[in-house]
């Protein structure tokens, strides 16, 4: 069963078993704009919660994505380095960033559910 | 934070609104940056540039004052004519970059960035002190159209398809049109007195070809046409000679002149310059501002001015200041680590269309 969780700093994390998948959400794209580039980590990479795990790259500026819970990048949305546009297009879906192995599933309990993340951004 | 007097529009055409120099601007419109880029390159573009600072200078030392302040000889500057400078401090450096437009005989309008506002004007009267000219600053909305079509939409409201590029005219008592712009587009910069604002941009976006562009699109714009920007690309630190700009002083006036900083500058050029700027092509993604520059040895050897994505050019592009006997040789962008090759390359990186 998948489970959706946000963060304050407009990351999603759709997550199932152990494994979740990273984005960032609509309303963050709407703020960055048109998206030209993503520096996504390797496979492998271990990321704790807070890392800097990838940098999007509109027209005009980078922005950290930072890793919303600690874990090892097990797979990249390759996608994305033909088209970073697909962020835009559909942030919480075929834009997906990365896929994580979570080290330590109670960090999830810290972060927003839907509810709490759109009255974050109400 | 202050506002222009074009600001109702802005919210009213939903823009994202941004902190620019102490003013209020639209960052980007509901088309978003990439698109409000082609449409300039493709259509006309309209800019409000208000925050920019508006400096009348006149009196029967109007010519004398100006060819003090700025690297050339104002007194054979052709009325109607403007012209890119800048203002020097006593060792050279860049106090700020301006156009210059000579409106009359005795009366000139230096036209200043936005964030340099204070240092220029307290630099402007220090030096008006000794001479015999009024200084005004004038309360001015001014908006920026460029592309293609910004000689005939702009056409329907003044003539202006007589204008080559710099050619600037009083069409109106507190109106000025200057055939000039900061996209590499044929274009027109256009101020007018704040009351008339709302009602000039109403119309100008009448014309369907007409569409707001913020200051995302403005600098990647300027960008692509290699345009150095105050505060990233230039700064007190920073000559002429380093910054590629010598062009716009006379020749006989780099040996020596009446100037400010003529002396330093002068020395500057017998020593040569240590660092110079180049155009960069960065290999795949973009590489931003401050980013440092190495060479094969790692060796920092100068660093990004200005970075960042094109979408006319479909790729990357920077401007840097490097040192010059490395320039030449093979340079990489320190981006976390990570070594990024650039290639050095001409600039403008999209070739500029004014009206010769």
């Amino acid at each position: 069963m998948t489970k959706i969780y946000f963060t304050d700093e407009h990351e999603w994390l759709k997550v199932d078993g152990d494994v979740a998948t990273v984005g960032i959400t609509n309303h963050a794209q709407e703020q960055l704009g048109d998206l030209v580039f993503v520096d996504l980590p390797d496979i492998g990479t271990t990321l704790e919660q807070g890392d800097d795990g990838v940098v999007v790259e509109s027209v005009k500026a980078a922005s950290d994505v930072y890793a919303p819970a600690s874990g090892e990048v097990t797979e990249v949305n390759e996608a994305l380095s033909a088209d970073a546009s697909i962020v835009n297009a559909n942030a919480e879906g075929d834009g997906w960033l990365y896929k994580m192995k979570l080290s330590d599933p109670t960090q999830l309990e810290e972060l927003l559910d839907i509810d709490g993340y759109k009255s974050l951004i109400s | 934070m202050k506002t222009t007097p074009f600001h109702e529009l802005h919210i009213a055409a939903e823009a994202k609104m941004g902190e620019f120099a102490n003013f209020n601007m639209p960052l980007f419109y509901s088309l978003g940056v990439m698109k409000e880029h082609l449409h300039t390159r493709e259509q006309a573009g309209l800019f409000d540039i208000s925050h920019m600072v508006h400096v009348q200078i006149s009196g029967a030392e109007a010519s004398k004052f100006i060819s003090r302040v700025c690297p050339y000889d104002a007194s054979s500057q052709t009325v109607g004519q403007a012209r890119y400078s800048y203002f020097l401090n006593e060792t050279a450096g860049i106090i700020d970059d301006l156009i210059v437009t000579r409106l009359a005989d005795d009366r000139f309008l230096i036209v200043a960035n936005a964030g340099c506002a204070e240092k220029d004007i307290a630099h402007i009267k220090n030096h008006a002190a000794e001479f015999n000219v009024i200084v005004d600053i004038l309360p001015r909305a001014f908006l920026a159209l460029q592309g293609p079509k910004a000689e005939d939409v702009l056409a329907q409201h003044f003539s202006v398809s007589h204008m080559a590029f710099l050619d600037a005219v009083e069409p109106e008592d507190g109106w000025l049109v200057s055939r000039s712009g900061y996209t590499g587009e044929d274009g027109f910069e256009i101020a007018m007195p704040p009351e008339k604002a709302i009602a000039f941009a109403n119309a100008l976006l009448s014309d369907e070809r007409v569409e707001w562009i913020g200051l995302g699109a403005r600098d990647s714009l300027r960008l692509e046409a290699g345009l150095p920007l105050y505060g990233q690309d230039l700064d007190e630190n920073t000559s002429p000679h380093e910054a590629g700009l010598l062009w716009a002083i006379p020749k006989e006036l780099r040996e020596g002149g009446g100037f400010v900083g003529a002396d330093a500058l002068a020395q500057k050029i017998v020593v040569g310059r240590t660092r110079m700027r180049i155009g960069l092509v960065p290999d795949g993604r973009p590489v931003r501002g401050g980013t440092d520059l190495k060479n094969t040895n790692g060796e920092t050897i100068g660093t990004v001015t200005s970075g960042g994505f094109g979408p006319s050019l479909g790729g990357p592009m920077a401007l840097a200041l490097v040192e010059v006997a490395a320039a030449d040789a093979s340079i990489f962008a320190d981006v976390r680590g990570k070594l990024i090759p650039m290639e050095r390359t001409k600039t403008p990186f999209v070739p500029h269309s004014y009206k010769r």
